[in-house]
């Protein structure tokens, strides 16, 4: 008995200790945002690596998220006669929660894994203590560049998933469920409003956030050898998906309870 | 001149460093040798603070280096590390001029080049390798071009983390001769980790020994075969038996 105890007081020590380590890597981060110099150079990079290389797997995403949303909406608004709020149950889904989510899911899966196999392979490697070694700060060099760019690039990849996601329920919607096209654009026009839009895209930034920084963490923290590595990789994908959910509740909560 | 007073480092229970004393006089090549795992590797990432030590002092030019100025205390330092270290996503030329265009040394991007470029001149590789990658280079070459990089800006100080590990035998001798050609052009003071003997007997003007977190034994690299210290004499003639255990 005191032994399981014990077993489990050391784990949640354990995991209090690494919820710190975390909190205490994203405020340096933070911090490295008002420290000279910045990097623009690997900015940009990351910029394109994060969002703009992003796009075909999010847009994909978000299409098919669309017309998937459309088919089952109708099959479920049939039973109760309510076939026509297809269009705007669409919309706000895919602007309120799927197109964040689904978006920063995938970015999770292709952005964070690629974030941490990169920097832990540069740590396992020596490359870290050679950028050091070189009067470059790794945080300022790696962490902020990816994390800055996460931020700043995932809401627009929201925003055109959103607008790909709602474009594959219409065609869904007109030709599948033979909506008037005309009669779909004007649902979905009239039913939204600026905060489903705006509320999204700050998912979007605090995902973007967390992708960065989770791919950063695990990467700078990889153990050695292939293995710490793969670890670090899974970790990191782990650790993203699971903070992007439970961010998304707490956003939701805060933006449309309160 | 480096000093290191009284160094202790612990990871867990593994007392790596257990009070190390040694002085490096300026100018000199000192060439650390001793067993794998005996905490050569953690002596040198002290001094350069990418480790920080439990105990002790590290005084560079008599001040100490947890009061220097980080910037200006790592410009004096040049690292050839162990596998090379480049980075994987920048062209050779980048790599090796990669002080000369960020920080309190930058200067204009074609100036940099060129530095560069006569660097690799130095370590006896042709111009054309500046543009390519460094998974495009063989082993030696990537180990030649760090030794580029470690040399850029001219450092006062150079560290050699296991310069030959990896090479055969010629390319070795190659990179052993470029070291000691460098270092004494120079005039800088070198610090080398390795326990390839040609390494030492090419490289050293003193050597020092690591054992059981201790300096066993130091003194200049002539002394070495008449040292009288078994430990040494076990090492530096690679017998299986002596007062070093080896585990078989």
């Amino acid at each position: 008995m005191t032994g399981a105890l014990g077993a489990l007081g050391s784990a949640v020590l354990a995991m209090l200790a690494s919820i710190g380590r975390v909190v205490i890597f994203a405020a340096n981060t933070v911090k490295h945002l008002a420290l000279h110099p910045f990097y623009p150079r690997e900015f940009f990079q990351a910029l394109v690596q994060i969002g703009w290389l992003s796009l075909p797997v999010v847009g994909l995403t978000a299409f098919f998220t669309g017309g998937a949303l459309a088919l089952q909406i109708y099959a479920g608004g049939a039973r109760f006669s309510a076939e026509a709020v297809v269009p705007s149950i669409v919309a706000i889904g895919m602007v309120r929660e799927l197109g964040p989510v689904l978006g920063g899911l995938m970015v999770a899966a292709r952005v964070a894994s690629s974030i941490a196999a990169e920097i832990g392979t540069m740590k396992v490697t020596e490359q870290i203590d050679a950028l050091v070694t070189l009067s470059t700060d790794p945080m300022k060099y790696l962490t902020l560049p990816r994390v800055l760019a996460a931020t700043l690039s995932l809401p627009i990849l929201v925003a055109v998933g959103d607008a790909i996601g709602i474009f594959g329920g219409f065609l869904v919607g007109v030709n599948r469920l033979d909506f008037n096209s005309a009669a779909y654009l004007k649902n979905t026009v009239d039913f939204l409003e600026t905060a489903d839009v705006v509320s999204g895209m700050v998912k979007g930034a605090v995902f973007g956030f967390i992708v960065a920084l989770m791919g950063c963490y695990h990467g700078m923290n990889s153990g050695r050898g292939a293995q710490g590595v793969g670890r670090a990789t899974k970790s990191a994908v782990v650790a993203a998906s699971v903070l992007i959910l439970g961010a998304n509740y707490i956003l939701t909560e805060v933006f449309f309870t309160s | 001149m480096i000093e290191l007073r009284g160094l202790h480092k612990s990871f867990g229970q593994n007392n790596v460093l257990a009070g190390v004393d040694l002085s490096i006089e300026r100018g000199k090549s000192m060439v650390i040798i001793g067993g794998s795992g005996t905490g050569k590797s953690v002596l040198l990432k002290s001094i350069l603070g990418l480790i920080t030590p439990d105990q002790g002092q590290i005084l560079v030019d008599g001040q100490d280096v947890t009061q220097a100025d980080r910037d200006a205390f790592l410009a004096r330092f040049g690292m050839l590390f162990q596998g090379g270290a480049l980075f994987d996503s920048l062209p050779v030329w980048q790599n090796i001029a990669f002080r000369l265009m960020r920080g309190s040394l930058k200067r204009p991007k074609d100036e940099a080049r060129d530095i560069a470029i006569e660097k690799l001149r130095r370590v006896g590789l042709k111009s054309d390798v500046a543009d390519r990658f460094p998974a495009e280079l063989s082993g030696g070459m990537q180990k030649r071009v760090s030794l580029a990089r470690a040399i850029a800006a001219e450092p006062e100080i150079i560290f050699f983390d296991e310069p030959t590990t990896g090479l055969d035998p010629i390319m070795s001798g190659v990179i052993n001769d470029l070291i000691r050609e460098i270092v004494v052009d120079m005039g800088a003071t070198a610090m080398t980790i390795t326990h390839d003997m040609t390494s030492v007997r090419t490289i050293a003007d003193d050597i020092a020994m690591l054992h059981a977190g201790r300096i066993q034994w130091t003194g200049p690299v002539g002394d070495m075969d008449q040292s009288g210290d078994r430990y040494i004499d076990q090492f530096i003639n690679g017998r299986a038996e002596g007062p070093i255990e080896a585990i078989r």
